[in-house]
């Protein structure tokens, strides 16, 4: 009997069938898990305060009170909120720029040239890889505030820039993807190193600057802990002033003084739009993703 | 080794190690400096004992420690148990759409995830509401009760951050071959057999990965209690987990020797993981 005619006949018996719809039923719970509250928060931004807490979580207000809800959170404050993301987006592109400014050539370096200390710089390059990015944020605070740079934008968007894993991609993009017999085959013609790395490596380099912008304008945007610690006031980035609108929520704060109050949607909308750049990328880039977070232990 | 090329070596590292300087040695050799003085003067390991002595310092350990076990024992069932399954589905858009919705949720990080879940987790507007009541709470604050916190942090954390580990565990079943698979088939052996005896052990290596980046990761804890703090007028301390109480050390108290002190004993552990997993495991074999 063949394979074919196996599978053609089988019948499930009653432990197979069993099985079959708990595991249909575990996906089923977990993709409810993970999606409801996104599916919820495309919709809360579309009612009154009174639909959200009367009508049902799935419902669709209308698009006059999301209009509604958009007027009222920009103008809060006197416009803050767009402050708020302009500062996100010119700290997340200005540090996105550096970074690949200074991890492209790094990466390069380690790969595919040698020199004394490659080695050590590494393994310290991993080593600080995977150390969680917010243990390193007060010293860094500490730092920056012996050096009197607390509130300048500076302090956040340098640190920003070191961003050890874009060096870490690189290392392995150009370690696996491009063989030192090419760059030396362009020395030999009597390129220069400069003329090797700008006219050889960087053509190949395209999807790796893209891989490391994407996960470097993803980690810049949504850090809350640095931002939060070293800059204030009117240079706060979204992720900082969406806690704060918070403050002015009276569902939350029943003793919110402030003459001003956000109510439950509008903080909603601030919410989804704080995540949104982020969002549309993720969706546009699933490819990237996968690619980026198995680049430690695929060889491939 | 050439010199001409070598010295292009180190012009081509050196805005990456100036970074590197600037924001990872030095302000560790700074909170060093900072965690030995007070005003100036050595002071030995006294920084230390004070903040181990601060009546806050225990709790806040205990708070971490127990949201790390509730986290690492569910990302550890549900991830593999989910990845395996993800993988076994034949029917191809079922799996990319299951592995994509898994995943989405961790565009959503930092204060953004927190401001969701308060949602989520306040009954009154929440979409599972009737989850929520049927459980007993009427009230955000009912929720976020301080012994319900360490599995409202694990929710979150899992939330966000299941789905990649779930993308990378696929990743790995795939690499698992295909004639292996065939032939525990062949030999009678069942989807659990399979999975227990060699798509497990074949996943060994990126579950300690994930169990020590994960371990590392929550003992830094601060944006989801600090936000939860603000949201509920301090239902959930301030003090609740060691990140917020070296926050506090800086910003309310002005000492700034017992903050580098307790992020020192953080950034300790966060290196001793990182260090153990580089020279033991073996994931970044490349060189």
């Amino acid at each position: 009997m063949t394979d074919l005619a196996v599978r053609r006949r089988r019948v499930l018996t009653p432990g197979q069938w069993i099985g079959r719809a708990l595991v249909t039923i575990v996906l089923l719970v977990f993709a409810a898990f993970f999606i409801l509250p996104i599916i919820w928060l495309l919709l809360a931004p579309t009612k009154s305060n009174t639909q959200l807490l009367l009508e049902s979580p799935f419902s669709f207000g209308s698009f006059d009170q999301l209009a509604g809800n958009w007027n009222e959170l920009f103008a809060f404050g006197s416009g803050v909120f767009s402050t708020w993301i302009g500062n996100s987006a010119y700290y997340s592109f200005a540090a996105l720029a550096i970074t690949l400014l200074v991890s492209i050539p790094a990466g390069y370096a380690l790969a595919l040239i040698e020199f004394k200390g490659r080695r050590l710089l590494l393994v310290t390059t991993l080593i600080v890889m995977l150390i969680p990015n917010t243990a390193l944020v007060l010293p860094i605070f500490l730092e920056l505030s012996a050096a009197r740079l607390i509130g300048n934008p500076l302090a956040v968007i340098l640190p920003f820039s070191f961003f050890p894993f874009g060096v870490y991609l690189t290392y392995i993009y150009f370690s696996t993807a491009v063989s030192r017999d090419l760059l030396n085959a362009a020395r030999i013609d009597g390129a220069g190193e400069l003329r090797v790395f700008a006219q050889v490596a960087m053509p190949l380099a395209t999807p790796v600057i893209a891989l490391v912008g994407f996960f470097s304008f993803v980690s810049n945007w949504n850090n809350y802990f640095l931002p939060f610690l070293v800059v204030g006031g009117e240079k706060i980035p979204v992720q900082v002033g969406l806690a704060n609108l918070l403050a002015n929520v009276p569902a939350f704060n029943p003793t919110t003084v402030g003459s001003i109050v956000i109510q439950l949607p509008t903080l909603a909308l601030a919410t989804l739009l704080s995540v949104a750049p982020i969002l549309l990328i993720f969706l546009f880039a699933q490819r990237f993703l996968v690619e980026g977070m198995t680049a430690g232990g695929t060889k491939e | 080794m050439n010199a001409g090329q070598s010295r292009y070596g180190y012009i081509f590292v050196s805005g990456y190690t100036l970074l590197l300087l600037a924001f990872g040695l030095l302000p560790t050799l700074y909170a060093i400096y900072l965690a030995f003085t007070r005003n100036g003067a050595f002071v030995g390991v006294d920084n230390f004992v004070r903040v181990f002595n601060d009546y806050r310092f225990l709790p806040a350990v205990a708070h971490v420690a127990l949201y790390i076990v509730y986290w690492l024992i569910s990302l550890i069932v549900f991830v593999v148990i989910l990845a395996i399954i993800v993988h076994a589905i034949r029917v191809r858009w079922l799996g990319n759409t299951a592995r994509f919705l898994f995943y989405i949720p961790g565009a959503i990080a930092g204060a953004s995830s927190v401001l969701l879940w308060l949602f989520v987790l306040d009954p009154t507007v929440s979409p599972v509401s009737g989850l929520l009541r049927s459980m007993g709470y009427e009230s955000l604050v009912n929720v976020v009760a301080v012994d319900n916190l360490p599995v409202v942090f694990t929710v979150i954390a899992f939330w966000a951050g299941a789905g990649g580990w779930i993308v990378i565990m696929y990743g790995a079943l795939n690499n698992i071959s295909s004639d292996i698979m065939e032939a525990a088939r062949i030999d009678g052996a069942g989807p659990i057999q399979t999975a227990w005896h060699i798509q497990l052990p074949m996943l060994k290596k990126w579950i300690s990965y994930m169990g020590i980046m994960s371990l590392a990761a929550g003992t830094q804890l601060f944006v989801e209690p600090k936000i939860l703090a603000q949201a509920t007028k301090n239902v959930v301390p301030e003090d609740y987990s060691l990140n917020q109480l070296a926050y506090l050390y800086a910003f309310r108290q002005n000492d700034f020797s017992g903050s580098a002190a307790i992020s020192l004993v953080l950034l300790v552990v966060a290196l001793g993981l990182s260090a153990v997993f580089i020279f033991r495991g073996r994931l970044f074999e490349h060189d």
